[in-house]
């Protein structure tokens, strides 16, 4: 079993507040962390090599070298290699460019670690939001896709997953080569060990910098390649608070409550 | 690619028993303003089995033209089928845009068929309009947990498509169902259909976790301090005809099945109630409710950020508010 996870470094969205002032984010400050939902996708791949301890888990990033704490991190937890790619070039790039850039990195690493037979990534990163490149990098491959898995099980040539779904779970099964996006399962993913954390700090992490795709399609990558452009940000204006009810009683509030959201046929 | 119209489709997900999901109905009322702006027809796309109920939809509630895949292999969703089906449909009337459901599947659908007809795609827009300067379509979505909006443009490649929250627009009063309807034949043969659903399972108590579809949530946060905690949540809830729901909080310490969340890493609902019961209103979990028609905030602490935004707010304890409202209603509803 040979696995790839895609991961992304992304700032902790809980910590990032608002200058009250000039209505703009501010960033310093905000820590870096793995992306949470690439954290799961890391996980569901170090069950599988619990199984199978000869199973290979490769881990990949897109973006400046300061990433590199983010797979250095991973290797801690559960991964066996890991790869940057980093690049002025790959910039500005939105999720279609992205996608591309790492479907074309894919096969870079490819020809170094083997053929993947999954490639794993978070559903979303909670940055940027789209849940987008996971299936982007699928179609780039043109490989099936499961998306919402929680867990996921090796069965022969195929990938079963367990996907959340408005009616409760379902049971897909992929053929392999297959991605699958991963989102928040009921279980908590592991830590790392101070053996492997001490390994991971002396690892070597390769770049893939622009000189390794010398056959990339430049009109596809950066922002000049991407499709989307931001036209403008904003800082979403608060809605200003409503009516406050405060009685004597929780009772005679609730009472209250139910009164004012009758009048006005709320129920 | 190139627009060959100036037309704007809805793609409108069907449920599997051929009705239409609320949002691409929902849809159907930005779409026309839209289209009026650009100056093309608004085009609902159905696809799936045995749909007429859904076709009626789109054309009761303002659709100029339903285009219609029905057949066996699209019953229950897949992506490699309904990806073949909308890119084939696209190369064949080149619309200028597209709007998308945000729920699972159209999350799953939008980047497949955007890539593959290599245009630009914007997740999850919580506003919609056109571009004055350019004529492109403007969308407007929540990033960074909802701390940042931004509106994106997609200028120079067709069809421009976005994927749209539930519960954002409002369905439009059905009219006379007057759209002119065109049948498509689209066979997806089974060996390219990649996946195969082996199971569903069912929630455990047969509870409904629809968030997206439902016109009534009760959600419970870290104020209810414990599984046992979401009792009177679910009392309400069901007095109410509604669905349960939970912040993160609650999710995180086990007390409730993450399906239930809502919020930045959950569900982005917007029914026409929400009700957040000890749920301090951290911003991702405001981004995930904040298009509520009505919000109401029970909690004990009068600083909690979840008041901001509430049209009714109580300050209380919600062991002991929630059971009398509960009564409140049923009595009413006796």
């Amino acid at each position: 079993m040979n696995m790839l996870v895609c991961v992304k470094q992304v700032p902790d969205t809980t910590e990032i507040k608002i200058d009250p002032v000039k209505n703009t984010l501010i960033r310093e400050g905000v820590p870096s962390i793995v992306n949470p939902f690439d954290g799961y996708a890391l996980e569901a791949a170090a069950r599988i090599k619990d199984k199978d301890p000869s199973a290979k888990i490769v881990v990949l990033s897109m973006g400046p070298e300061q990433a590199k704490a983010a797979l250095k991190e991973c290797l801690a937890i559960a991964a066996d290699k890991a790869y940057l790619v980093s690049g002025r070039a790959f910039g500005g790039s939105d999720t279609l460019a992205t996608s591309y850039i790492i479907s074309e990195a894919i096969k870079k690493v490819e020809e170094i670690e083997g053929k993947f037979d999954v490639i794993f990534c978070g559903k979303q990163a909670i940055d940027g939001d789209t849940a987008q490149v996971g299936p982007e990098i699928a179609e780039h491959l043109n490989y099936p896709q499961v998306t919402y898995g929680l867990e996921a099980e090796v069965d022969g040539d195929t990938i079963k997953v367990k996907k959340e779904v408005e009616e409760g779970v379902e049971v897909i099964a992929a053929k392999m080569p297959a991605v699958v996006t991963f989102t928040k399962p009921a279980w908590d993913p592991r830590y790392p060990t101070i053996k492997r954390k001490m390994a991971a700090n002396r690892a070597e992490i390769p770049v893939l910098g622009e000189d390794a795709f010398p056959d990339i399609d430049t009109t596809r990558i950066g922002l000049k390649g991407s499709p989307t452009h931001v036209k403008k940000t904003f800082v979403p204006q608060k809605k200003s608070g409503g009516v406050k009810i405060k009685e004597e009683t929780a009772e005679d509030s609730a009472k209250k409550l139910f009164q004012l959201l009758s009048d006005a046929s709320i129920i | 690619m190139e627009a060959k119209t100036k037309d704007l489709w809805v793609f409108v997900e069907t449920n599997e028993d051929g009705t239409a999901k609320n949002v691409g109905i929902e849809l159907l009322t930005p779409g026309k303003m839209m289209a009026g702006k650009q100056g093309g027809a608004l085009v609902a796309v159905v696809i799936g089995n045995n749909v007429d109920e859904a076709v009626k939809a789109a054309s009761e509630h303002g659709a100029d033209k339903v285009i219609v895949v029905d057949g066996p292999e699209y019953a229950h969703y897949t992506t490699d089928a309904y990806a073949i089906a909308l890119c084939a449909l696209v190369e064949k009337y080149g619309p200028t845009s597209m709007l998308i459901g945000a729920t699972n599947n159209g999350r799953d659908l939008g980047p497949r068929v955007s890539c593959r007809l290599h245009t630009g795609l914007t997740a999850d827009c919580t506003a919609l309009d056109i571009d004055e300067e350019s004529g492109n379509v403007a969308w407007t979505r929540p990033a960074f947990g909802g701390n940042l909006m931004a509106t994106i443009l997609c200028p120079d490649h067709r069809p421009q498509i976005g994927t749209v929250r539930p519960g954002v627009f409002k369905k439009s009063d059905a009219g006379e169902a007057k759209a002119e309807v065109i049948k498509e034949d689209i066979h997806v043969d089974a060996k390219d259909i990649r996946t195969q659903v082996l199971e569903l399972i069912k929630e455990a108590d047969g509870e409904n976790v629809d968030l997206e579809g439902a016109d009534i949530i009760v959600s419970g946060g870290r104020g209810v301090g414990g599984p046992e905690g979401f009792e009177p949540v679910k009392a309400l809830a069901d007095a109410l005809g509604g669905v349960v729901g939970a912040s993160r909080a609650a999710v995180d310490a086990g007390w409730i099945a993450h399906a239930h969340q809502v919020g930045q890493t959950g569900k982005t609902v917007g029914p026409k109630l929400y009700i957040a019961c000890g749920i301090s209103g951290a911003i991702q979990h405001v981004a995930g409710m904040s298009g509520s028609d009505c919000i109401v905030a029970i909690n004990k602490d009068p600083e909690a950020p979840i008041f901001d935004i509430a049209d009714y707010g109580v300050v209380g304890n919600l062991f002991e508010v929630l059971p009398v409202l509960t009564e409140e209603i049923k009595k009413a509803r006796a």
